[in-house]
Order: C-alpha cells, then structure tokens, then sequence
C-alpha cells in the first residue's frame, strides 16, 4: 500500500502547486479539484470512506464549481506574472514553512507519534449517524442554522448592490 | 519503510504551505481564496489523520472524524459568503486585484 501513499500524495502535491502557481484562475481551479481528490484518496487510505465521498461531494464537487461560476460570472482576466520581489518573498515563506514541516514530523526531535492501534469500525456511516443524532445534537443543529444564516447572509449581499444599482439608474 | 502518521502529517502540512505560498504570491483575490480553502482541506486532513491513528479499541469511533463533518459544514458556509463578498466587490469596483483595493493603506 505504500506506492499507493505515494502516487496520492504526488496527486494533492503537485496541483496544490499548480493551484499557487496557475496564472489562469481556470487552471487553478480545475487543480483544485485534483488537489482536493488527492486527499480524498488520502483519507481513503486512513478507512474514514464517509468523509472521502463528503469531501469529493462538497470540496471537489459544490465548492469548486461555486468558484468556477464565479470566475466566468465576473470574467477575470489572466494575471501578470508576478514580480520578482513578491516571488522571492513567497518561494522564502514556502521553504521555511516546509523546513518547519519536515523537522516536525521527520527529523525526530518531535514527539513520538500515535501508532495504529485498532481496525477502522465497520458501517462507519452507521456510528457517524447515531453520533450525530445524540452526543452531537447541539452542534449538529447549530450548524444546520449556520447554513441557513449562510444562505440568509448571501442573499442580502447580493440583493443589497441590485437595488442601489437600480436606484442609481433611475435617479440618472 | 510502512506509512505512519508523520507521512500524513507532512503532506497536510506541505498543502498548507503550498496554500499559504499561494496567498502571498497571487494578487487576484479569487485565487488567494482558493489557496485559502486548500488550507482549510490540508488541516481537515491532518485532523483526520490524528484521529484516526490515536482512535483506541474502547473509543473506536473517532470524534475527530464528526469534527470534520462540522469543519465541512463551516467551510460550505464561508467560501458561500467569501464569494458573495467578491462578487459584491466586482459590482462596485470592477476588478478583484488585491493591489487596485488600497484605500484603506494611508
């Protein structure tokens, strides 16, 4: 299973690059959908199945193309490629973060890490159902509202700029 | 070498960084929003990951993975709102430059 580990982490790695690097937000996007089906592949290898199918249905599925709609709604243009300055400054970010990264989790001056100690529970979907449904009540609601709240708040935003275009137009 | 945590952690990880390197390198503000999400995804990840591998026989269930159904949920929310704010941003100003958007610099 390791080769497998492997060509997923290449597939989330590269096109994250991609996303960073795209000029054409078009590009970026659909190397976001990659990216994120990476990961979905990752988890697939961690037994948590529920939570890869969530994260190509809502990530790889709704979010992107919510940002793919509005790419061609406000028809962006492709960018200018960066100034060397602000390059150099990111590439300096990016390899610092990633030193970070390595010598906390390989150079083993961290911590020992969690070992496998047990099987993925079988009808995972059932125990996340039955959790939801009685230990998580509370949240489980207070993020249905959060949604809600969500849908409420962009409705306004959207219709509040209408309506003073409109006035605009018809004060002139 | 067998996979263990830390492999999941560092490719996490290294989504994040490529996500924060996205922020700072582009101007446009839809994909400095993008490279937000993919670090919002990468730490989703390694939170799967960490409840997976601590997950015990008494306490199989991981409340970490119903964390991330939450987290999910959160995230749907805030790129619906981030979007609208853009989309808002376009209607008054005509361009989602990070650089053209400076009033509030001086």
């Amino acid at each position: 299973m390791d080769w497998l580990f492997f060509i997923l982490a290449a597939l989330t790695l590269i096109p994250a690059f991609f996303v960073a690097v795209a000029r054409n937000p078009v590009n970026a996007a659909m190397s976001m959908i990659i990216a994120l089906v990476g990961m979905a592949g990752l988890m697939v290898l961690l037994e948590t199945y529920f939570l890869a199918i969530l994260q190509v249905l809502v990530y790889a599925g709704a979010i992107v193309v919510l940002f793919l709609f509005i790419i061609m709604l406000i028809d962006v243009e492709k960018a200018p490629p960066a100034g060397w300055v602000r390059s150099l400054a990111a590439a300096i970010a990016l390899l610092l973060m990633l030193a970070g990264v390595w010598s906390l989790t390989f150079s083993g001056q961290a911590g020992p890490f969690a070992e496998l100690s047990t099987p993925a529970p079988m009808a995972a979907s059932k125990i996340f159902g039955v959790e939801l449904f009685t230990r998580y009540m509370l949240p489980f609601q207070v993020a249905g509202f959060m949604l809600l709240i969500a849908m409420i708040g962009v409705i306004v935003l959207s219709k509040k700029f209408v309506e003073t275009d409109s006035q605009k137009g018809s004060d002139a | 070498m067998s996979i263990e945590l830390p492999h999941y952690l560092f490719v996490a990880s290294a989504v994040f960084a490529l996500g924060f390197f996205g922020v700072l390198l582009r101007r446009n503000t839809l994909v400095i929003f993008m490279s937000l999400e993919l670090m919002l995804s990468a730490s989703i990840l390694a939170l799967v990951a960490f409840s997976r591998y601590n997950s015990t026989p008494e306490a199989p269930l991981y409340s970490g993975n119903v964390f991330v159904l939450f987290i999910i949920a959160i995230a749907a929310c805030e790129v619906a709102v981030g979007l609208a704010i853009i989309v808002a941003l376009w209607r008054r100003r005509q361009t989602v430059d990070v650089a053209e958007i400076a009033e509030m610099k001086n």
